[in-house]
């Protein structure tokens, strides 16, 4: 199988695609033209997976409670099955990922995704953690020491 | 003879009507959007999602304005629609020590590597109502700083861990029992008692923490470390061989360190209780944390003697919409059960009264016996 030759690039593509707004994510999606239709294997369908922690952060691990889920598969005509699993109710967002994920696997297409989808939504994910990070630093404590008494 | 009653169709109809207009409000407002709930009332929607023990801010928002903002009200909403999902698959354990950070504080040490980083947070505000709440004003965004490239936070219970100080995490990828999928049994493990009390009520967790404070149970705690932020949620894919990252959800953690234990063979150390609950709920995760350490009782040769060591009392109660149930079922129609205790006790008015007379009529009967 020539998609777990590369897992690396498949995985940070997905990774790219779940953390991306759907707004943007969709608007890049139409920006890339007409695509190869793909037809639907499985879904898009709403469902749960269990979210779980580790008892003290890094102990046993229990099941700390649900979240919504999306997930959906499609098939090119020239055989390629994309797959998507993202947090969320979003149906459209699933369809088009998964579609993005098949398309990825041609090599006319490839490059054309990464540069025209997977890394606007990386620089976006980027952004949007610096901005996080920076507000969250400036509300670090500072302590000092309070000179008392006489030298 | 049982005769069913039926009736009340057009008034249940109509209090339902009455209730969507009440939620309402009056229609010169502007109705509350889902993204407003969301965002402006995101720690209602937090709570919500916690104890309804399903993470979707937009289906928990929409359950608060359902509720008119009865969160436990919502909570039940949201636990019915969790209902109707099926699960796709488990997550690998999220890591809270590659958290990004938005809140973390130690109660333990000042100079803690990674810092304090105090976050949107309320302490140190004075707790008077702002009399700009009134308007809709303009509100400055968050000031930033500049992130030194290596700044990494490590957990605190590590940092004392390393000094053999502080019982380790006993890491291990045993499958966790799941109180949603099979009955409960006592005594339960660890893991299903922090599945209960993630999604057990604020409330009574705060109480039964606070309870271990004030003598019940003492565990003489001391916060190591409440960390709020966004961690990855990692699935296993069969389909693709590999893990992908869905999304990332928040959460806050609490360590607790409490008291020190020793044994022979043992150094004392300091034992741990653990909180994690979706979104941004210090006060949960706290609770969550005292409790946990609390019902470690037999791990450390502690005596039971306090409801918050009781895990039976605490897993059996914890929940609200298990309470609420039961608790509020007493206002639908008891009519016949009411009746049956209504006619006991006239018959033993009535058999009193005979006995009564009898005891006049025979004065003599009694004082023979």
């Amino acid at each position: 199988m020539s998609s777990s030759i590369v897992p690396t690039k498949r995985k940070r593509m997905l990774d790219a695609f779940a953390a991306c707004d759907p707004v943007l994510l969709s608007e890049r999606y139409h920006a890339l033209g007409d695509l190869p239709a793909a037809a639907p294997v499985r879904g898009p369908e709403i469902g749960m997976i269990m979210l779980r922690g580790r008892a003290g952060g890094g102990g046993a691990p229990f099941n700390l409670g649900e979240a919504s889920v999306t997930r959906a598969s499609v098939k090119l005509a020239s055989g390629e099955v994309g797959h998507s699993l993202i947090l969320g109710r979003n149906a459209r967002k699933a369809q088009i990922v998964a579609h993005l994920d098949a398309l990825a696997q041609r090599s006319e297409w490839a490059p054309r995704i990464e540069q025209d989808v997977v890394q606007p939504a990386l620089a976006q994910r980027d952004a949007e953690r610096k901005r996080q990070a920076e507000e969250t630093e400036a509300t670090r404590v500072d302590f000092f020491t309070m000179v008392r008494g006489e030298d | 003879m049982y005769v069913a009653v039926k009736g009340g169709e057009a008034a249940i109809n109509n209090a339902h009507r009455l209730m969507a207009d009440r939620r309402r409000g009056d229609r010169n407002v502007p109705g509350l959007t889902i993204e407003q709930i969301a965002g402006q009332l995101a720690l209602a929607v937090d709570r919500v999602m916690a104890e309804g023990s399903l993470y979707d801010p937009d289906l928990a928002a929409m359950a608060v304005r359902q509720a008119r903002g009865d969160l436990i009200e919502a909570i039940f909403l949201l636990r019915a629609y969790r209902t109707t999902l099926p699960r796709f698959n488990n997550s690998t354990p999220i890591d809270t020590a590659t958290m990004r950070i938005e809140r973390r504080v130690s109660a333990t040490y000042k100079d803690i590597p990674g810092g304090q980083l105090l976050g949107p947070t309320f302490d140190y505000t004075h707790r008077l109502i702002d009399p700009a709440m009134t308007e809709d004003g303009p509100v400055e965004p968050g000031h930033r700083r500049p992130v030194e490239s290596d700044a990494c936070a490590p957990r605190v219970t590590d940092i004392l861990n390393g000094e053999g100080l502080i019982e380790p995490d006993v890491f291990s990828n045993a499958e966790p029992s799941d109180l949603t999928r099979e009955p409960t049994e006592y005594p339960v493990d660890r893991d299903l008692r922090l599945q209960a009390l993630a999604r057990g009520d604020e409330g009574f967790l705060l109480a039964l923490g606070y309870s271990t404070q004030r003598g019940y149970g003492r565990t003489h705690p001391f916060v190591g470390e409440i960390r709020i932020g966004m961690v990855d949620v990692e699935i296993d894919m069969p389909e693709l061989g590999f893990a992908v990252t869905v999304g990332s959800v928040r959460v806050t953690e609490c360590q607790m360190v409490s008291q020190f234990k020793g044994s022979a063979g043992v150094k004392p150390r300091f034992t741990r209780g653990y909180g994690l609950v979706f979104g941004h709920s210090e006060r949960k995760a706290m609770a969550m944390s005292l409790v946990d350490r609390a019902l470690r009782a037999d791990e450390f040769d502690e005596q039971r003697l306090a409801p918050a060591q009781d895990e039976e009392f605490v897993l059996e109660h914890c929940d609200n919409v298990q309470s609420t149930g039961f608790v509020e079922h007493l206002k639908l129609p008891h009519y016949v059960d009411f009746q049956a205790e209504l006619d006991l006790l006239r018959q033993l008015h009535e058999d009193t009264t005979t006995a009564t007379i009898d005891d006049d009529q025979a004065p003599l009967s009694e004082a023979a016996q």
